[in-house]
């Protein structure tokens, strides 16, 4: 299967990992990434609450040049991937801003461009498929999928249901993890917050990670750079905040579907976290 | 050209409040054939129809014209004032100076005006073309189908057939008794819901003029007010009720054991059950689906069991036909299924999320826990219970857009017996507004608080399992802050939808629904029991969820109009139907597959012209009984052959030829 | 205190502005139910919840709903959005919000996010993607405090997460062009035209 790759800017530095984890197993599934050429930033949220164009017109530059490619697109970011859906359905819907945004880039843009998060992408090779490719199976890991906002929210640019989505669940068990029913999955880490209000964040954050605590997770996967970086670099400073004592390590889901096919954990990334995964990591290696 | 009278109303200030009446009066006079013209505060009270009354004397009027309302609200009032005065009552004509001029033209009336004066003169064109109209007579059956055994069903039965007139009663479940037998106790009374539902289950099944069929369906009905043919299907129940004696040995030793839906699978139930002890009849089915002797080919436990040899693994459904006079449809409400769309709330994922519905069947005490309010997951009693209001009710996003009524009501009697039944339980209501709009409802409300529910303005953003508690995130917007519960168990007051099966009763019967699904009345105040379809009216929570004292007046209702319909010898048809002009109609037949009541049936004439040997032909023929005047096939008709009696072509050419020539 | 009748405070034009730019005209259907505030995961932080932004907005108090403080706080993270039962889209009124709070020049609440973004969209301006480390850089400038996140920035330094030289797209001019048109956050940005 042949797709365009938008990494987004974040998987170029502080989530390189996840970059370097995605195309590891995409390549390992069959799965050829097309980075979509001389790509541009998303805006991010410091587009759409400062200027509701612009929050259309950066990522509107990047789908017009998948089209060029005729390529659909996966995208591995969260936040990127519902910036790239509402802005097609921006482009779709509100003639005016379409044309705008296409005279001042100086081409058009059709709409024929699919955008699909990570999670969709891999699942749609097939879970028995991934199943398949596991010789690792991740037995001892008792996993909370976090799939916090972007991902799955507003309705209808979201990748799967809005109040208990699965997917991602259900990659991991194909790779023989437990997975856990848990109910912060989808409440929201404070994203982009913690950078302007710091102490507001870090509430999110530890309530997150107590109940993954609570529910009997020894790890949490997730799929968003935002997301990761607020889980596991943060987690130092919600303990000093709160006088509590978290270590769980946070996992982007590739690195685990990689760990689940057998490759080199190094290449995955597994070194490049705040919390230590190497109790995790040890238990599944057995 | 006949001697026309113009009444002109100012409905107070409705029509005189924008328009100038006396100058609309005024200029009538000088329409062709308008001898009499005057204006008056309101036509229609009792000065207003003397006004008229002495008019016709005096001016020895042969047509009135009243420009007032909408002939909807008045013209049987004009009509019976014109029957009094000695004129045919169909010599009237009205101009809607109300709903079409001054309420939706109050900012411009200068042009409003103009377009009163052009009412009027229509009217009065028309009026001078009109012609004496006089009702047919039909023959009545009398009898009464009821579509549906629960209390609205029961009811009404009970009503009709006191009154001495046959009633057959129709229920597709097992049982009569609907949603109300399945309550523990009814607010604000707390009156047991059984104990007063199964007396009238068993009057109704006792009556000597009610025939019931239950675990039966009407398939189809066709006929008109008077004479509908309906035929039924009764279900095969796979044991022969008149063998049968109730025993019990076949329900206690069935060796299958499934979700017991009588009890929304709280508890469990054999094969071969009655619904629940005190059922109507209380004689059993066979459920086939789980039946082992069906699923595995062997068992046939019941068979050897029972004593009566009642047992028949062979009976096969059958039908009823029957003619009834008039239909009472009362097939109920179900709830809305919570569990697609509020993912929130768990989309039904946690075992201690329940339903109202649920709730009572766990306090009732033949109920599959014997009265003991208990958490499923663990069966243990709770300490704090949640209880979340509009459930599917007043969402217009993802539920309801409407109210349910009832559940406000019902949710404060859930918390009172939570706080009754468990000494130092927790009870928290989220609601957003709490309407207690019945006879001692807001008392009853009151007393739940004094006995300490806590009731928190707000409604409950999610649910989440969290070990083994529930987590209800919640908001109290009168302090502005958020709320979070631990609790055992959380109550959904689901609110109600269409009984399942809704939208094939009114295709069958052709009666529309609105935009919910519930049947629509002919008139939202004015006519609640009646439907727009002749001889066929609505009781109980199918027209719109209400509680049990409405659902039971409106029972009551449907009952004093069936009884007022088949209690004549003969009915009055409508004469305002199609009339087909044999001699001009050539038989085509393009007006048949228009006319939406299936009015319309060819028909072979003998046509004798003179110095012609006679000759047959076919033309169409409209049944007045089952015309409802609609006029589409006077549209059809290529040969100019029907017409609608008192909309005739010539009449509205005239009125046209008023506007515009 | 509210207070309503007579000469109502209400404003029209401004609150169909915020209903246009949150594609929906359905503010007034807010019954006040809660269900967002109920779910909002910041509300615990804000001075006026989210079901009383709705109201202030019905009550026409504009003055209170751009100087408040809980629009800056605002995550988006579209919970509110998702379970609204009147289908009102809450948190693209608050993201019109702070456009318009923007255009109105009353950020005070909100400097530091207004700040952070506006650091975000110059470097993105500048060079078509997110210049990380950069703008981390600038925000502690402008914030005077060196020293904020410097655990997380030693940590992400030794395991080579952050880059340390800005990586500039071919396309900068059509990006830029995107940043041309009137109003635009960072349209004339105090930047040195050479790096």
């Amino acid at each position: 299967m042949k797709i365009g790759y938008y990494p987004g800017c974040s998987l170029q530095s502080s989530a390189k990992e996840y970059d370097r984890a995605t195309r590891l197993v995409a390549r390992h599934l069959g799965i050829q990434l097309h980075d979509i050429n001389d790509w541009n930033c998303c805006g991010a949220t410091a587009a759409h609450s400062m200027d509701h164009f612009l929050a259309a017109a950066l990522p509107a530059r990047n789908l017009i040049i998948a089209e060029e490619m005729g390529l659909d697109v996966t995208v591995p970011c969260a936040a990127c991937y519902q910036r790239l859906r509402l802005a097609h359905r921006v482009l779709a819907e509100n003639e005016e801003t379409a044309r705008d945004i296409s005279q001042l880039i100086g081409r058009p843009y059709k709409g024929k461009v699919r955008i699909y998060s990570l999670i969709e992408t891999i699942a749609g090779i097939g879970l028995e498929q991934l199943a398949a490719q596991v010789v690792r199976p991740l037995k001892e890991l008792r996993v909370a999928c976090y799939y916090g906002c972007l991902l799955v929210r507003p309705p209808g640019t979201g990748c799967d249901d809005p109040e208990n989505p699965r997917l991602m669940d259900e990659l991991l068990e194909a790779a023989k993890a437990e997975t856990l029913d848990w109910g912060y999955k989808n409440e929201c880490c404070g994203a982009s917050l913690v950078f302007s209000e710091r102490r507001l964040a870090l509430h999110l954050i530890r309530n997150i990670l107590r109940n993954a605590v609570d529910a009997g997770a020894t790890s949490i996967a997730c799929a968003c750079p935002l997301c990761q970086s607020n889980l596991d670099t943060r987690q130092g400073q919600v303990n000093k905040e709160f006088g509590t004592s978290f270590a769980m390590p946070i996992f982007y889901f590739p690195q685990l579907l990689g760990l689940a096919m057998g490759l080199n954990p190094q290449d995955l990334g597994l070194g490049m976290h705040f919390v230590d995964p190497q109790r995790a990591i040890k238990a599944v290696s057995g | 050209m006949p001697r026309i009278g113009v009444f002109v109303c100012w409905c107070g200030s409705n029509i005189g409040g924008v328009l100038d009446c006396p100058a609309i009066a005024q200029e009538a006079a000088s329409f062709p054939g308008v001898v009499f013209s005057t204006e008056y505060k309101y036509v229609c009270s009792d000065p207003g129809q003397k006004l008229i009354v002495d008019a016709i004397k005096e001016h020895r009027l042969e047509r009135v014209v009243v420009a007032s309302c909408s002939p909807r609200l008045h013209e049987e009032t004009f009509r019976q004032v014109l029957r009094r005065s000695g004129l045919n009552p169909y010599f009237l004509e009205m101009a809607n100076l109300r709903e079409h001029c001054s309420w939706v033209h109050p900012d411009t009336p200068e042009q409003a005006q103009r377009k009163a004066v052009d009412l009027v003169r229509r009217a009065a064109a028309k009026a001078a073309r009109l012609e004496p109209l006089f009702p047919g007579k039909i023959p009545v059956v009398r009898r009464c189908l009821v579509i549906g055994g629960g209390i609205a069903g029961i009811q009404t039965a009970l009503d009709v057939a006191d009154a001495g007139l046959e009633v057959l009663l129709v229920e597709r479940e097992p049982t009569i008794g609907g949603n109300m037998v399945k309550l523990d106790k009814t607010f604000p009374t707390l009156d047991c819901s059984a104990c007063i539902s199964t007396p009238k289950m068993v009057a109704a099944a006792q009556h000597p003029n009610i025939k019931l069929y239950t675990y039966a369906q009407v398939e189809e009905i066709t006929g008109y007010i008077g004479n509908f043919k309906a035929r039924i299907r009764q279900k095969a129940r796979f044991v022969d009720h008149a063998k049968c004696t109730g025993c019990g040995t076949c329900w206690t030793k069935c060796p299958v054991s499934v979700p017991d839906d009588f009890n929304l699978g709280l508890g469990e139930r054999g094969a071969i059950h009655i619904p629940f002890p005190q059922a109507v009849p209380n004689k059993p089915v066979i459920d086939l689906a789980h039946c082992r002797r069906s699923t595995r080919g062997k068992c046939g436990a019941c068979a050897k069991l029972c004593p009566a040899g009642a047992i028949d693994y062979e009976q096969k459904d059958e039908f009823i036909e029957a003619e009834v006079g008039a239909i009472v449809v009362a097939t109920g409400y179900g709830l809305f299924p919570w569990e697609k769309v509020y993912g929130e709330y768990g989309y039904g994922r946690f075992p201690d999320v329940i339903t109202g519905l649920m709730f009572e069947r766990m306090v009732n005490a033949s109920g599959p826990t014997s009265g003991k309010i208990q958490r499923p997951s663990s069966g243990k009693e709770p300490r704090t219970v949640v209880f979340i209001q509009c459930v599917g009710s007043r969402d217009e996003a993802r539920g309801k857009e409407y109210c349910s009524r009832f559940c406000c009501m019902y949710t404060a009697k859930h918390a009172h017996q939570v706080l009754e039944k468990i000494p130092g339980s927790e009870v928290y209501v989220f609601y957003i507004d709490v309407r207690t709009f019945g006879k001692g409802y807001e008392e009853f409300y009151r007393r739940v608080q004094d006995e300490g529910a806590v009731y928190i303005r707000g409604r409950v953003s999610k649910v989440y399992q969290d070990g083994s508690k529930l987590i209800v995130k919640g908001a109290d917007t009168l302090l502005g802050e958020q709320v979070e519960i631990a609790a055992d168990m959380v109550v959904l007051a689901t609110g109600a939808v269409p009984a399942a099966g809704a939208a094939d009763v009114a295709r069958m019967i052709g009666i529309p629904q609105d935009k919910d699904g519930f049947f629509q009345e002919a008139h939202p105040k004015l006519r609640p029991v009646e439907t727009h379809t002749g001889g066929v009216f609505l009781a109980g929570t199918c027209q719109g969820p209400k509680d049990i004292p409405d659902t039971v007046s409106q029972a009551s209702g449907a009952a004093a109009k069936v009884c007022g319909l088949l209690l004549k010898d003969e009915l009055e048809t409508n004469p305002l139907v199609s009339r087909v002009n044999e001699a001009l109609c050539t038989g085509c037949l393009a007006c048949q597959p228009v006319c939406p009541y299936r009015a319309i049936q060819p028909v072979t004439i003998t046509e004798r012209l003179p110095g012609q040997p006679p000759r047959e032909r076919v033309v169409a023929r409209v049944n007045e009984g089952l015309c409802q005047g609609c006029g589409a096939c006077t549209v059809a008709c290529r040969a100019g052959a029907i017409d609608l009696k008192g909309f005739t072509n010539k009449q509205l050419l005239a009125e046209v030829d008023a506007l515009c020539l | 205190m509210i207070l309503l009748g007579g000469k109502s405070s209400t404003e029209p034009d401004f609150i169909s502005a915020v209903a246009r730019a949150s594609g929906h005209a359905t503010l007034l259907h807010c019954y006040q139910c809660g269900k967002c505030t109920a779910g909002c995961p910041l509300a615990f932080g804000m001075d006026h919840k989210p079901n009383q932004i709705i109201r202030l907005l019905q009550l026409g108090r504009i003055k209170q709903v751009l100087g408040s403080r809980a629009i800056w706080i605002c995550a988006g993270c579209w919970t509110c959005t998702t379970r609204c039962p009147c289908g009102i889209d809450i948190a693209q009124v608050m993201d019109s919000l702070r456009v318009l709070a923007r255009n109105e020049g009353e950020t005070v609440q909100g400097k530091d996010v207004v700040s952070f973004n506006e650091l975000f969209l110059q470097s993105v301006r500048r060079n078509g993607r997110v210049f990380e480390f950069g703008v981390f850089m600038g925000r502690n400038l402008r914030r005077r405090k060196p020293f904020l996140d410097a655990d997380l920035g030693r940590f992400m330094l030794t395991r080579g997460k952050l880059r340390l030289t800005a990586e500039r797209i071919k396309g900068t001019k059509e990006v830029r062009r995107l940043f041309s048109r009137q109003g635009a956050p960072v349209r004339n940005p105090k930047e040195r035209t050479k790096e």
